[in-house]
C-alpha cells in the first residue's frame, strides 16, 4: 500500500509548504490511501484546487493532472473540465474560505446540479495563509486577527448548507480520526454525482495559539473530544450534545433523505 | 500559421442572420465544442443560439451561475481540451477579468466575445458603445498580451469570430471579439463558403507545456486526461508548472515570453482595411459598427472636394501602429470616430505626431455619418 502512495506522488515537490502541526498532511495521506485502496488510475483523474493553504494539498504534489485556480473558483473550473470530459474523476481539494466563502456561489449551484465531482473541504476554520483572519466557518468568539475581541457572528454548518442545496453524498470527519475519514473519502469518490466531505483540520499556527490550544496535539485531543458520530450521538440527550460537533455521514445512499 | 482548410459547418449559401448568430456559427465553424455563459444583454442571442447549435455537433453547452463561473469553466474545459468560449456585455468583462488574467499566465486559449453596451456600470444595456476597448486590453492585473478584433458587419461576426479562435489557438491567449450592440443586433446578409481555415492545437507529447528555449515561443499544450500529469497554476511556474513562487529570473522570463510570444509576431494579427486613402490629406480611423458612418462621411466630404479617407481598424490588439504612423504621414490631420470618450484616439497619439482629433459619442446611440462630417469640416487643419 505504501509503495502505491510513492507512486501517487511528485517527490520533487517534497517537503511540502504545511507548518507543523498542520492538519492538512494527514488529509493528503487519507486522500491518496482512498484512491490506492481504490486502485483509480491517477492518469484519468484531475484534482483542482483554488488558493490557500489547502490548495496545496493536491497541486505540486500529486502525480496526476492539477489545477490550482484562482481564489473560490476551483468548483467553477472543475465543472468546466468535468462537463467537456465526462470520462475524468474530478476531485476539488480546498480550504473553507475558498470554498464556502469568496466561492461559496459556486458551491452551492454545483450542489444544486447534482455536477459529478467529489469536492473536498480542509476546513481550518480560518484564513491561515494570509495570517490567520476570521472566515465563514470560525466559531463564535474565537479570537482572529481580524476579530481581536472574539467573532460576533455564527459560522457556516457547511454539510447542512450543501445538504440543503441538493448534494447526494454529504459527510463530515477531523483528520484524528484517518481510518473512518479515509473511508468516507472512499464512497465520496466513487459516489456518482455531487459528494462533499468537510474535513476539520486543525491550524496550530493561526488558530490554535490564539485560542488558548497550548499544542498541535491539544488540537488533535480537542477535535477528538468534541467530534461526536452519528451513531453515538443517538444514545445522547441535547444537553449532552450542546458543543459538540456531528461527524459521519449526513447524505447518501442509504440514509433517510 | 498552420491553417488547415475544413468544411463549413453550415451549408454553403447565402443567409439572412443576426450578428450575434452569425458570431455563434462562426465558432462552431472554427471548431468551438464548449459554451458556457450567464444572459445579458445584448450578447444573449449568441447563447441562445449555441444552446441549440454545439448538441447538433457533439459539443456541450453550460449556463453557470455567473460570469465568473462562466469563464472559470471555460478555461477548465479548454484544459479539457475543448476549443471554448463565453460572450457576455461590459458588466461581464469585468466579472471575468481576474480569470482573464488566469487564462494569460496559464496560457489558455478560449474566445470572449464582448457585446459592447453603454456604461460605465449597468448604463444602458440595450443601447450600443465601444468603451470597452482597453479594459479589455488592460483590465487583468499584471502585463499582458491578448488579441481583440473588432467587427463591422455580419460577415465580420462570423469571419472574425474564426480568426479570433484561430490566434487563440497559435499563440495561447485569450482572444476577444470587440463587438457592439448594433452590430451584434444587425440583420443582413452572410455568405458562407464551402470551407473554413482552422488552427488546431499543437500537441507534441514529452515537451514542457509552460515554456520554450526561444523567449517569444508558444509551447504545446496537452490536454487533461492524456497522461501528461499536468500542473497548471496561476502562481508564477518553470516550463514544467512548478510553482517557483520567489525566483526572480523565472518571474522575469515568464512574463518577458507572455508578451512577446504575441507582441514579437504581431504583424500577422494587425488587419487594417484602408479606404479611398491613396491620395487622402484628412484621414478617418473607426471600427467596428462606427466604420459605416465614417465611411458614407468621408464619401459626401470628397463630394465636397475635401480629400477624406478612412482607415479602418480590423484587429485591436495588437494596436496597429506602423498603419497608424503611416496615416499620420500621409494625412495632415487624423480623425477618430468612436462609441467612446477617446480611448483608440488617446492610443493612436502614441504612434503618430501628426493631430488626431477624437469625435467621440457616448449618448448610447450609433454615430451618423452626418456628425463625423460636421467634426472633420469644423476642426480642418
Amino acid at each position: 500500500m505504501n509503495e502505491k502512495i510513492f507512486q501517487m506522488i511528485n517527490a520533487q515537490a517534497f517537503p511540502t509548504p504545511f507548518c507543523p502541526g498542520c492538519g492538512h498532511g494527514i488529509l493528503m495521506n487519507a486522500v491518496l490511501r482512498a484512491f490506492a485502496e481504490l486502485e483509480y488510475d491517477l492518469k484519468q483523474t484531475l484534482f483542482v484546487s483554488g488558493i490557500g493553504c489547502a490548495a496545496w494539498i493536491p497541486s505540486p504534489h500529486f502525480k496526476a493532472d492539477t489545477l490550482h485556480t484562482l481564489h473560490g473558483r476551483a468548483i467553477a473550473y472543475a465543472t468546466g473540465a468535468k462537463l467537456f470530459n465526462p470520462k475524468l474523476k474530478v476531485i476539488v481539494i480546498s480550504g473553507d474560505g475558498d470554498l464556502s466563502s469568496i466561492g461559496g456561489n459556486h458551491l452551492i449551484h454545483a450542489a444544486r446540479r447534482n455536477m459529478d465531482l467529489t469536492v473536498v473541504c480542509a476546513n481550518n476554520s480560518i484564513y491561515g495563509m494570509t495570517g490567520g483572519q476570521v472566515a465563514s466557518t470560525t466559531p463564535l468568539g474565537s479570537l482572529t486577527t481580524t476579530t481581536p475581541k472574539g467573532n460576533p457572528d455564527r459560522p457556516f454548518d457547511l454539510c447542512k448548507l450543501v445538504e440543503a442545496a441538493g448534494a447526494t453524498f454529504v459527510a463530515r470527519h477531523p483528520v484524528a480520526t484517518p481510518i473512518p475519514l479515509t473511508r468516507t473519502l472512499k464512497k465520496a469518490i466513487a459516489h456518482r454525482g455531487f459528494s462533499f466531505v468537510e474535513v476539520l483540520s486543525p491550524c496550530p499556527t493561526q488558530f490554535g495559539r490564539r485560542n488558548a490550544f497550548r499544542s498541535p496535539f491539544a488540537m488533535i485531543q480537542a477535535l477528538k473530544n468534541t467530534c461526536v458520530s452519528l451513531e453515538r450521538a443517538k444514545g445522547l440527550s441535547p444537553e449532552e450534545l450542546e458543543g459538540k460537533v456531528l461527524v459521519g455521514e449526513f447524505v447518501g445512499p442509504g440514509k433517510n433523505n | 500559421m498552420q491553417l488547415k482548410k475544413v468544411k463549413s459547418a453550415l451549408p454553403p449559401g447565402w443567409y439572412f442572420m443576426q450578428g450575434d448568430e452569425a458570431c455563434a456559427e462562426g465558432a462552431i465553424a472554427a471548431g468551438c465544442r464548449f459554451y458556457a455563459g450567464y444572459p445579458i444583454t445584448p450578447a444573449s442571442e449568441i447563447m441562445i443560439r449555441m444552446v441549440h447549435r454545439l448538441p447538433e455537433v457533439g459539443g456541450t453547452f453550460m449556463q453557470m451561475e455567473d460570469e465568473i463561473g462562466s469563464i472559470s469553466s471555460v478555461i477548465g474545459a479548454a484544459w479539457a481540451g475543448a476549443k471554448a468560449m463565453t460572450a457576455t456585455s461590459g458588466p461581464g468583462i469585468s466579472l471575468m477579468t481576474e480569470s482573464i488574467g488566469y487564462a494569460v499566465i496559464t496560457e489558455t486559449p478560449c474566445l470572449i466575445v464582448d457585446v459592447q453596451r453603454a456604461g460605465p456600470s449597468t448604463g444602458q444595456a440595450t443601447r450600443p458603445a465601444q468603451g470597452d476597448m482597453m479594459m479589455v486590453k488592460w483590465g487583468a492585473h499584471g502585463d499582458n498580451e491578448i488579441v481583440a478584433f473588432s467587427p463591422w458587419s455580419v460577415q465580420e461576426m462570423y469571419d472574425l469570430t474564426i480568426k479570433a479562435f484561430n490566434f487563440a489557438e497559435q499563440f495561447r491567449v485569450p482572444a476577444f471579439l470587440l463587438a457592439d450592440e448594433a452590430v451584434g443586433h444587425l440583420r443582413e446578409t452572410l455568405v458562407i463558403k464551402e470551407e473554413v481555415e482552422v488552427f488546431d492545437r499543437v500537441k507534441i507529447p514529452g515537451q514542457a507545456p509552460f515554456g520554450t528555449e526561444e523567449i517569444n515561443g508558444v509551447p504545446p499544450m496537452p490536454a487533461f486526461g492524456e497522461g501528461a500529469n499536468l500542473l497548471v497554476t496561476g502562481s508564477t511556474h518553470d516550463p514544467w508548472g512548478f510553482r517557483k513562487t520567489q525566483d526572480s529570473a523565472t518571474q522575469a522570463r515568464l512574463t518577458e515570453r507572455l508578451v512577446r510570444k504575441v507582441r514579437d509576431f504581431k504583424s500577422e494579427v494587425i488587419q487594417t482595411d484602408p479606404h479611398l486613402l491613396e491620395d487622402a490629406e484628412v484621414g478617418v480611423v473607426a471600427y467596428g459598427f462606427t466604420a459605416r458612418a465614417a465611411l458614407q462621411a468621408v464619401k459626401t466630404l470628397r463630394k465636397e472636394g475635401i480629400k477624406a479617407g478612412m482607415l479602418r481598424l480590423v484587429s485591436i490588439w495588437p494596436f496597429a501602429d506602423e498603419a497608424i504612423a503611416d496615416l499620420g504621414k500621409r494625412c495632415r490631420a487624423i480623425y477618430v470616430a468612436e462609441m467612446n470618450r477617446g480611448q483608440i484616439a488617446g492610443e493612436m497619439k502614441k504612434y503618430t505626431a501628426t493631430p488626431v482629433i477624437s469625435l467621440p459619442k457616448t449618448n448610447g446611440e450609433v454615430i451618423e455619418p452626418a456628425e463625423i462630417v460636421e467634426g472633420v469640416r469644423r476642426n480642418l487643419p
